[in-house]
């Protein structure tokens, strides 16, 4: 006789309750915490079915918003994917847990330059994840002029007034107009900042919105012919909308790097650290490369990647661009500034 | 008559009853009272005491006494020498808030009435389905449906596509980021709100008196303005009063319709906690808010028993 669905429906549910209770099922879990849209499915099932692991993914949208929920005593999760500089502040806030990444046996696939970073030297509590920049996109069948510079977000042709979306993200806005004022980044000076905060609050005339989850949407939707938008998701909107093109201002873009950690306290210490070491094998890398269009963290991935990888303008970077600035946190007192500044430019 | 140093049983008796019905009445309202004291007036202590600390730089609270929040929401420091000069942005903000919220339950108000008259006027059957058809949107997600709502009202959404195609504008409407599309939002998000409680005051309203007024030659504004709205102000009252406050901490609408730009009191004290990092301004705006609504209740407690007073006399 052959069970019925609904039974083994049943019996698994009920399975399923009896093990809740025991230890037994929670060495079977891991909860991911990472940025919307920045894991596929494919790599979620995968490393479900390699390690009979139950995943449970939940997402955030800008490193200010993961530091805000972690201190406001979000709890339960495992991993999380932090930018460079926010690697640095939750490693001196005590909130990540000791890996020494060292003695996984992928870790000879981190290239030696991402081994040694500022904000992780020796990767004692992270692994690299993706890295991109932080840019904007123009489209072009609105705008045709020129669209490396920063002037198209801080004082745009008029085609393009009233048609821009900012990320919602202090440090990308901020940093922007400093770049553009040809200011010193992590800027604690007054004089500078008075100037800052009045460009930014001019040119917000011409912006549609502040949006990071929706930064592709309203590209692709034709709402905004300016997004600020980081280079693979803009790789995905241009798949969307061809005409969208990836600039890259003379006046500097950020770069960036994302890393996976274990958060302090984390209930699945074990399958963190094979989710962390499985990540770095390079197939996997790449089918996280082929669905987020960033650069992966770790070599070899080469063999697995899309042919459009390849060419693709965001991802390539041009030699005629200045090279991408990786900002370090801020002191106290410019962190203070720099909020100052944001939530008067929001309201 | 027996005298009062003996008291027949039968008194003592009715003495055990009342005593045990008041014991009734303290267990049935002990859950209610717990709740209320463990999920309500606990976290509002916790937000007071809060708003009187100093915020730490990456959140969180440093416990040393300090009135800065309530000082930084009149008064802006100066980025240079820390002088205190007025600065009514905050403020700008709270008066933002209460506009939409003011215009969104005056729309509700307008639209929800005939409707919950029309409703009230319809066989028993009927009604019931029309009653559920009033609650289906809240069988989806809000943030789900603020989307959508953006979807249909931007730029590049069927509503400007329909008008450009019929030739009534000549560019598309700019609708959705911008306070109108923020006001879309709340009147969609609570019109329901407004409608039930309606519904509810006109549904049990005496239609032989409409029949009466109009033989004493009433007209039809009159009769409306004179009969069915006073006595279905409960209803009105009830209704304005369910959209009126939570638009006023509106918080998704203004942060997807209204691009983020222009912050409501919600996104307010949500980006205090979030991006900003600073949970003592977040908890003051918030014991302000709560204060000023307070105060607008019990003026308006005062007033309407005042009123009642006087018709009594």
């Amino acid at each position: 006789m052959t069970p019925s669905p609904f039974k083994t429906l049943a019996a698994a549910a009920l399975l399923g309750l009896v093990g809740a209770s025991g230890p037994a099922q929670s060495a079977g879990k891991l909860n991911l915490y990472n940025w919307f849209d920045y894991l596929p499915q494919e790599l979620v099932d995968k490393f479900s079915r390699q390690h009979d692991v139950e995943v449970t993914l939940d997402t955030y949208d800008s490193n200010e918003s993961l530091l805000a929920r972690l201190k406001a005593g979000v709890t339960g999760y495992d991993v999380a994917v932090p930018g460079d500089y926010m690697v640095r502040i939750l490693i001196n806030e005590g909130m990540l847990e000791l890996i020494n990444a060292s003695e996984f046996p992928n870790f000879g696939n981190i290239p030696a330059e991402y081994v040694d970073v500022y904000f992780d030297p020796g990767r004692k509590y992270s692994v690299p994840y993706q890295w991109g920049t932080t840019g904007f996109m123009v489209d072009t069948a609105v705008y045709d002029g020129d669209i490396d510079t920063l002037a198209i977000i801080f004082n745009p042709p008029p085609e393009l007034r009233g048609r821009i979306n900012m990320l919602k993200d202090v440090n990308d806005v901020i940093n922007a107009g400093l770049r553009y004022l040809d200011l010193e980044r992590c800027n604690g000076n007054p004089e500078d900042l008075r100037r800052l905060s009045d460009l930014l609050n001019d040119a917000k005339r011409h912006w549609l919105s502040f949006n990071s989850d929706g930064a592709k949407e309203v590209l692709v939707s034709g709402d905004a012919a300016v997004g600020q938008i980081w280079n693979g998701f803009g790789m995905r909107a241009r798949a969307e909308r061809p005409s969208l093109k990836y600039a890259y201002p003379r006046e500097g873009i950020t770069g960036w790097m994302d890393n996976l950690v274990v958060l302090k306290g984390a209930p699945n210490l074990d399958n963190a650290k094979l989710f962390l070491n499985f990540m770095l094998e390079p197939e996997n890398a790449a089918i996280l490369t082929n669905f987020a269009r960033y650069t992966a963290g770790v070599s070899g991935t080469e063999p697995f990647l899309d042919e459009e990888m390849k060419t693709a303008h965001e991802v390539n970077y041009p030699s005629s661009a200045p090279p991408p600035e990786f900002v370090p946190p801020c002191p106290d007192n410019v962190i203070r500034l720099y909020d100052r500044i944001w939530t008067n430019l929001l309201k | 008559m027996p005298s009062p140093a003996t008291p027949p049983p039968r008194a003592a008796s009715e003495h055990a009853r009342a005593r045990r019905r008041l014991k009734a009445r303290a267990l049935l309202l002990s859950p209610a009272l717990l709740v209320i004291c463990g999920l309500l007036v606990l976290p509002l202590c916790i937000i007071v005491v809060y708003s009187f600390l100093t915020p730490g730089t990456y959140g969180g609270v440093v416990w040393r006494f300090s009135t800065e929040s309530y000082v930084q929401f009149l008064f802006e420091r100066d980025l240079f020498d820390d002088t205190l000069a007025f600065s009514p942005a905050y403020l700008q903000i709270y008066w933002r808030s209460f506009i939409q919220a003011l215009v969104a339950t005056t729309a509700c108000f307008l639209i929800g009435f005939p409707t919950a008259y029309y409703i009230a006027t319809l066989p028993e059957r009927k009604k019931y389905m029309w009653v559920l058809l009033i609650t289906v949107p809240y069988w989806i997600n809000l943030l789900i449906r603020t989307i959508a709502m953006l979807f249909l009202i931007r730029n590049e959404g069927p509503l400007n596509h329909a008008l450009l195609f019929a030739g009534l504008v000549d560019a598309p409407l700019k609708i959705a980021y911008t306070n109108i599309g923020v006001g879309i939002g709340l009147i969609y998000t609570y019109l329901p709100f407004m409608v039930l409680p309606l519904y509810a005051a006109i549904e049990r309203f005496d239609f032989r008196l409409v029949e009466a007024a109009s033989d004493l030659y009433a007209r039809r504004w009159t009769i409306l303005r004179r009969v069915i709205l006073p006595l279905a102000m409960p209803g009105v009252v009830a209704g304005s009063l369910l959209v009126f406050i939570p638009s006023l901490g509106a918080f998704i609408a203004p942060d997807l319709l209204g691009g983020g730009k222009n912050l409501m009191i919600g996104n307010l004290i949500a980006l205090q906690f979030q991006g900003s990092r600073n949970w003592p301004f977040g908890s003051a705006a918030a014991v302000i808010l709560m204060t000023i609504v307070l105060c607008a209740l019990l003026v308006y407690v005062r007033q309407q028993s005042k009123a009642r007073l006087r018709q009594l006399r």
